[in-house]
């Protein structure tokens, strides 16, 4: 029976072991050095406040692991042999596979700056980094945290649960400035402020000083600032160190075609550590999602199960987020600076915005980010896969919104500013069921 | 403040219990000082009488008569004192409560599992003891509770002019004013959320109005009237047919048509239609939520009073497996009961109707729906009874699992895995496991409280009735 080994428990590799399991029997094998059990990152911050337990973030139980045979070991590899096949485990015994999958995921980049390996400097991104920020969430008073992004603003938000003084250090002139129009960094930027944090733009720090323990935080201005914890949330980057210096082909991750084939034959890579040769659309040539982890790794596990090899195609881009009480959805590239050619509808209320984007010349709608309102997945995944207009978008606003029941709508009053600003006549359409709009 | 609410609830607690022990008792112009001396005497009294009369009516009996020998300070200042228990604590809880206006909407659920009330540590057992000693009491044992009905005859003299509030008067008092003081806090806490204010006002109206006011007006109006609430239905009100005012027993041996009246036929009519009728047709429109979070007590204690504890339902699939083995069991059951009182009453039969009658209320109403189903909400979480238990919950999680347009519908690929839902709904339902699959939640048990989408971080899941 063919062996298939998997090296990492993440999102990418479990849903690869789901996906070949559908259409084969092979013998499949997961390996981590993290975790017992598979675990949702995305959940480390609730809790950390409390909102969850640990075991509350697995996301499938023990008995889908005995029911899908996957067999799971709890350890490191040290390095493979591709040649023999072999993986080289740190307390185990050695494993020989037919097929490799590599699922290795990120680590937080770090500063290389002095005074960076101190007590009380830490990223957050394992469960381990969890366990530490536990450990001594009672000695946290003045806490900084450096880059503006979005694992960033998850650390302050819990630094805050935990009622510490917080000061957020931005290197870029606004927060997540790389996804987000100055308009949005405003948005956000007031909202988090608004909780009693500190925001730093155009700001970094040279170095940290203390005993044993970190104390002091200097910047490049000049400024120091009295801490006693630091966080460094300024992006993640391939977790590959152990495959350096081997046959495997690396650049900033692991190289890989649009079938996830690496350079080596039967060695493939997915998730956070993998870099596209050759990214479709316009997508990044490494993907550091949740969501396109699950996306690669269902591809890779249906090609690997069915014996093909379909190419990556991860349909319309969509993401998530949440910044303290904003909850933030997008459907397709929105990028923080309108490109030529586009047009730009932004429309806000209160704690409420959302900013569209569409074809100046064909009305091609191109997409959405929008904050505390809610929309529709499927509804926009249909627009966006048939190339809809944007009058068709606003026409069907009720029926695209996912709010919930009795909640205020806001349709009408879209509709009315998109007509009057952009010049237009929509006519917004009564709302029905969303299967109905998409089938059609 | 949150301190003060707290000191405040705490000194409003001990006075309430001091006030079972600061009445004396004057029986034929001797007076004595504690309850277990003259329950003593009443139980010497009452030997001969025992086996003529059913427990139950020996218990009332027991009851009246510690009733009226009670005196003392509780007795002269029924009102002073109710200021001093019930009043306090309506202040303190107040205090408690509106910190939560300080928390934003996002920030209302974290903690719970740092707070040691909410999170099964001591508090939460001793809150245990408290509640089922409480209905262990009520239940069995009334006549050691007479003082706390003295502290609302006031308020029963406004209903009738006799003015003698029975223990059941005390606790459709208390349950109303703890869903009141509960509901409040829910008020506050989602006051960003539509679905939570409609549906937290709708069902306390229904407890306010239906469960306690027009019950007791309806006993007031004729004596010989069972108080009805007209919102509770067959199975859950499981000696509908046998004690719904219609049909009495003289005798154990003679079941006797009571002539009610118009309405009593009225009110016999009403219990067949709702569910037989109503229930399917709005179990089809809005799924079974309308009943189980909209109107029920049950369902209005367990949302106000229990919401803190719904992160403690266990949602693993053996639970899930116990819970469908358990409530349809009771389902059949509870059918079985109605079909041998029909038979009984129709035939004059007695059979093993009456044991299992006694026992049905002993385990499944008294037992279950009570000391377990409330009792235990700090440690199983707030809807024990509802899921385990409740054969009308059953019931409608059929008609809601196989013909319902209601559901919770996933956000197509935009869930995060993050067990935000599945951890804090109550009925222990993994939505979780459906969500990230991108399938809709139609399952039997969901109860539609919309708190799965309330926790969601992402906007992933909405409730909704299919067009
Ligand atoms: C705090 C936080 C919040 C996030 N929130 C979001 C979000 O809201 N939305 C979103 O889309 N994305 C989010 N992300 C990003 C997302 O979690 C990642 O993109 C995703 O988890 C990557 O999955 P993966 O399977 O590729 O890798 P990982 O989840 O990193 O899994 C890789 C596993 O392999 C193990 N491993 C690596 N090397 C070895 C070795 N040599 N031997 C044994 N085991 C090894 C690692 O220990 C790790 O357990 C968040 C990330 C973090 C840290
Ligand atoms: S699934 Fe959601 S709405 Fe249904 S009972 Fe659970 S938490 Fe409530
Ligand atoms: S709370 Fe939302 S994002 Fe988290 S697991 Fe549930 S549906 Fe998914």
């Amino acid at each position: 029976m063919k062996h298939i080994v998997i090296i990492g428990n993440g999102i990418s590799g479990i849903t690869a072991a789901r996906y070949i399991r559908k259409n084969s029997d092979a013998q499949i094998t997961i390996i981590s050095a993290e975790s017992q059990y598979f675990f949702s990152r995305t959940a480390l911050m609730y809790v950390f406040m409390g909102q969850v337990r640990f075991e509350d973030t697995y996301p499938y139980d023990q008995d889908f692991y005995r029911k899908n045979r996957l067999n799971l070991v709890f350890d490191r590899v040290e390095s493979i042999d591709f040649s023999a096949k072999t993986l080289k485990l740190k307390a185990t015994d050695s494993i020989v596979y037919d097929e490799l999958i590599l699922a290795t995921g990120s680590k937080p980049r770090k500063l290389n700056i002095e005074g960076e390996k101190l007590e009380g400097i830490q990223g957050l991104y394992s469960k381990q980094d969890l366990e530490k920020l536990e450990n001594k969430r009672n000695q946290i008073q003045k806490a900084i945290v450096l880059g503006g992004g979005l694992i960033g603003v998850e650390l302050v938000e819990m630094l805050h649960y935990q009622r510490a003084e917080v000061d957020f250090v931005v290197r870029e002139s606004g927060f997540w400035a790389e996804v987000l129009c100055e308009k949005e960094q405003r948005f956000i930027e007031e909202h988090i402020q608004s909780k009693g944090i500190r925001i730093h733009f155009n700001e970094e720090i040279r170095s940290f000083e203390g005993e044993g323990k970190v104390c002091q935080a200097f910047t490049k201005s000049g400024k120091k600032i009295e801490i006693d914890f630091a966080g460094i949330t300024i992006g993640v980057e391939p977790n590959i160190e152990f495959l350096k210096n081997s046959e495997l082909e690396l650049q900033e991750g692991i190289l890989v075609d649009e079938d996830f084939q690496t350079n080596i034959p039967n060695v493939y890579a997915i998730g956070d550590c993998a870099e596209h040769r050759n990214p479709i659309q316009n997508r990044k040539k490494i993907e550091q999602l949740w969501y396109t982890g699950k996306l690669q790794g269902k591809q890779l596990g249906e090609n690997l199960g069915k014996g093909e090899s379909q190419k990556y195609e991860p349909g319309p881009w969509f993401n998530s987020a949440k910044f303290f009480d904003i909850e933030f959805q997008n459907y397709g590239f929105v990028s923080n600076t309108k490109k030529e050619g586009q047009s730009e509808f932004i429309w806000k209320k209160g704690n409420k915005m959302f900013r569209l984007l569409f074809d100046s010349n064909t009305d091609e709608f191109i997409g959405i980010n929008a904050f505390n309102l809610k929309f529709r997945h499927p509804v926009f995944d249909h627009w966006l896969r048939n190339k809809a207009g944007v009058e068709e978008v606003l026409q069907n606003l009720k029926t695209a919104s996912f709010d919930g029941e009795f909640s205020k709508k806001y349709e009408e009053e879209i509709v009315r500013a998109f007509n009057q600003e952009i010049g237009r006549n929509v006519q917004l359409k009564k709302k029905m069921w969303y299967q109905k709009l998409i089938s059609k | 403040m949150r301190k003060l609410g707290w000191i405040l609830v705490f000194v409003a607690i001990g006075i309430f219990i001091s006030t079972l022990f600061l009445n004396h008792y004057t029986v034929l112009g001797k007076v004595f000082p504690g309850k277990s001396q003259i329950l003593q005497m009443i139980d010497l009294g009452v030997q001969d009488d025992q086996k003529s009369i059913s427990t139950s009516e020996l218990r009332s009996m027991k009851f009246a008569m510690v009733k009226q020998m009670s005196d003392g300070p509780v007795k002269k200042h029924p009102i002073s004192f109710f200021m001093l228990t019930f009043g306090l604590a309506a202040l303190g809880s107040i205090l408690i409560f509106i910190e939560s206006f300080k928390k934003s909407a996002s920030e209302q659920n974290l903690g719970v599992f740092h707070q040691k009330l909410t999170s099964r540590k001591w508090p939460a057992y001793l809150l245990l003891l408290a509640l089922v000693a409480f209905y262990v009491l009520l239940y069995w044992f009334p006549y050691y509770l007479v003082e706390w009905t003295i502290l609302v005859d006031p308020i029963a003299q406004l209903f009738n002019s006799e003015g003698q509030a029975s223990h059941w008067f005390l606790y459709g008092f208390m349950y109303s004013y703890i869903m009141t003081l509960l509901g409040i806090r829910m008020l506050i806490k989602y006051r960003h959320n539509n679905y939570q204010i409609i549906r937290t006002i709708t069902v306390w109206f229904f407890q306010i109005v239906f469960a306690f006011t027009i019950p007791e007006i309806l006993a007031s109006l004729n004596g010989s009237w069972a108080a009805i609430d007209l919102k509770n239905m067959w199975p859950l009100d499981y000696d509908f047919f046998n004690n719904g005012g219609l049909i009495t027993y003289a005798t154990e041996s003679q079941p006797v048509m009571v002539n009610g009246g118009g309405l009593g036929l009225g009110f016999l009519i009403w219990g067949i239609v709702l569910f037989a009728v109503l229930v399917p047709i709005l179990v089809y429109f809005f799924g079974k939520r309308w009943y189980c979070s909209w109107v029920c007590g049950c369902g209005g204690l367990a949302e106000t009073l229990g919401d803190a504890f719904r992160h403690l339902s266990d949602n693993s699939l053996k639970a899930w497996k116990i819970e469908r083995w358990m409530v349809h069991s009771v389902l059949v059951l509870a059918i079985l009961m109605t079909i041998l009182t029909l038979f009984t009453m129709f035939t004059g039969v007695w059979g093993v109707t009456g044991f299992i009658q006694e026992w049905y209320g002993f385990l499944i109403g008294s037992v279950f729906a009570g000391v377990i189903g409330t009792g235990f909400y700090p440690v199983f979480g707030n809807r024990v009874w509802c899921r385990f238990g409740c054969p009308l919950a059953a019931y409608m999680g059929i008609i809601q699992r196989f013909k319902s347009r209601f559901r919770v519908t996933v956000n197509g690929d935009q869930c995060i895995s993050c067990g935000n839902c599945s951890t804090h709904c109550e009925m222990g339902i993994d939505v979780k496991a459906y969500a990230q699959k991108g399938q809709d939640i139609q399952r039997a048990s969901c109860v539609g409280c919309g708190i799965c989408e309330e926790v969601c971080p992402r906007g992933v899941l909405k409730l909704e009735n299919k067009k």
